[in-house]
């Protein structure tokens, strides 16, 4: 019987091991699979290389990580407001490749359609292009951009299945879909968890066969950076 | 002259009926405060929304619901979430009708650079370099002068670029400027400020609209 159903964060990642490539799901603070960061900051994995959009605050997200030094290299496209980042960057602790933000979704994306490369104009004339191939179609010039290869993906959802049928809710949903098709292995995090048949299939944003491992977080902590409010009148 | 609030005012008269419009960070953000009450208007923000509504009400706030800039957001009617590819598939196929951006420098040709000062600070570009790659109609909302009082609008950026030629116009505190194969093109001056001023404080070739007049705000 088909079961991707595992107990917890720590069984999820217990093959994630040193020198590994692992996506992680996020836009800033939204939507980030925070049992699964907390059971890497645990057993304590070294040398990763991450893939995420962003890098965290200094006491959440891979910030935890990055803390611990336990990520080599970081790719993503935005890595402000993190002190303990910019310090390990630098001073050269820390490698650092940032990418335009729609490359980097593409480049998920492409791995999950199972196609080697992309072409995006994103980067051209810029220090993003050096060393990359530019190609021109219809007088404009694109950069190719090569899928993604990563031994892991992690994200987070609101809703799963015990299939690994996904959910995700307003804008958490953001590159969390895309990585969990791009992962060699896929975990899943989810908010709340039903069995098989209860998701209304006209509903799922990732389709089960894409997710290897699922389980129910505990205490999300749901950070927010900036809380902006209309006063009530009165 | 103007203050940010004055150059958001501005750039709202640009807004026409129906636009799909992204706004960047900072000044842009404040745009979305002066559209115009007889047309309809629809913001996108790259981390996935369409639609982007006004701040919640205190008790209404929730952390899965944010705009590019950090800030928790609201829906409109009609409005709908996606994943970051298809936001920036929207973005690359010429979709958004317009997007109005901050800038640290912008050059007489169009180019633009907003992401890095090297040595200095490292945030990386986020979704700048997709948005001007593809953008058909881009806005640079920025101060004319930096904390140096130097030209920010130049001959040629002078920072690491974020993309080529592909800024149409510029507004800031002394005036509104298209970029023409001439350079910049003062269309407007800022209420205040003088023609021999901007002069003085843009770098850049500048040539002055055979029409130009003073700007009005409304």
């Amino acid at each position: 019987m088909l079961n991707k159903l595992v107990n917890n964060a720590e069984e999820a990642i217990s093959d994630i091991h040193d020198n590994a490539t692992i996506m992680l799901g996020r836009f800033r603070l939204c939507g980030i699979p925070q049992n699964t960061i907390t059971a890497l900051v645990k057993k304590g994995v070294k040398n990763l290389t991450c893939i995420s959009n962003n890098a965290g605050v200094d006491d959440f997200g891979i910030g935890l990580m990055l803390k611990t030094r336990q990520v080599k290299k970081m790719i993503a496209s935005y890595v402000g407001e993190n002190a303990e980042f910019e310090r390990q960057l630098l001073s050269g602790e820390l490698e650092v490749e940032l990418i335009p933000q729609g490359t980097l979704a593409t480049r998920c994306l492409a791995a999950g359609y199972g196609m080697p490369a992309i072409f995006t104009p994103a980067g051209v004339g810029t220090e993003v292009a050096d060393g990359k191939e530019i190609r021109t179609f219809d007088g404009k010039q694109y950069l190719l951009e090569h899928a993604f290869k990563s031994d892991f993906a992690i994200v987070k959802a609101w809703k799963g299945d015990t299939h690994g049928n996904l959910i995700f809710r307003a804008t958490s949903r953001n590159f969390n879909p895309l990585m969990a098709m791009a992962g060699k292995i896929t975990i899943a995090e989810v908010e709340e968890l039903v069995p098989a048949g209860e998701l209304d299939p006209d509903m799922i944003h990732t389709p089960g066969i894409y997710v290897n491992r699922i389980f129910k977080g505990v205490g999300y902590e749901k950070r927010i950076e900036q809380v902006t409010v209309t006063p009530r009148a009165n | 002259m103007l203050d940010k609030f004055g150059i958001a005012k501005r750039i709202a008269q640009e807004l026409k009926d129906g636009y799909y419009v992204n706004l960047g960070i900072g000044i842009p953000t404040l745009v979305a405060n002066y559209v115009p009450e007889n047309i309809e208007v629809i913001l996108q923000s790259e981390n996935g929304l369409l639609g982007i509504g006004p701040f919640p009400y205190p008790e209404e706030v929730d952390a899965d619901l944010i705009n590019a800039g950090k800030q928790t957001v609201t829906t409109k009617k009609g409005s709908s979430f996606f994943d970051s590819a298809m936001s920036f598939g929207m973005i690359r196929s010429g979709r958004v009708d317009l997007t109005v951006l901050g800038a640290m420098e912008v050059a007489d040709n169009g180019d633009i650079a907003n992401w890095k000062i090297p040595g200095k600070m490292v945030k990386g570009m986020g979704g700048a370099m997709d948005l001007v790659a593809s953008a058909k109609n881009i806005i640079v909302a920025m101060q004319h002068v930096n904390k140096a009082g130097e030209s920010k609008l130049l001959a040629k950026c002078s920072l690491p670029i974020t993309g080529l030629g592909c800024v149409k116009k510029v507004v800031t505190e002394l005036g509104v400027f298209d970029i023409t194969p001439e350079g910049f093109k003062l269309l407007e001056y800022a209420p205040g400020v003088s023609i021999d001023y901007i002069k003085e404080k843009t770098l850049g070739r500048l040539v002055i609209a055979d029409d130009v007049k003073e700007m009005t705000l409304g």
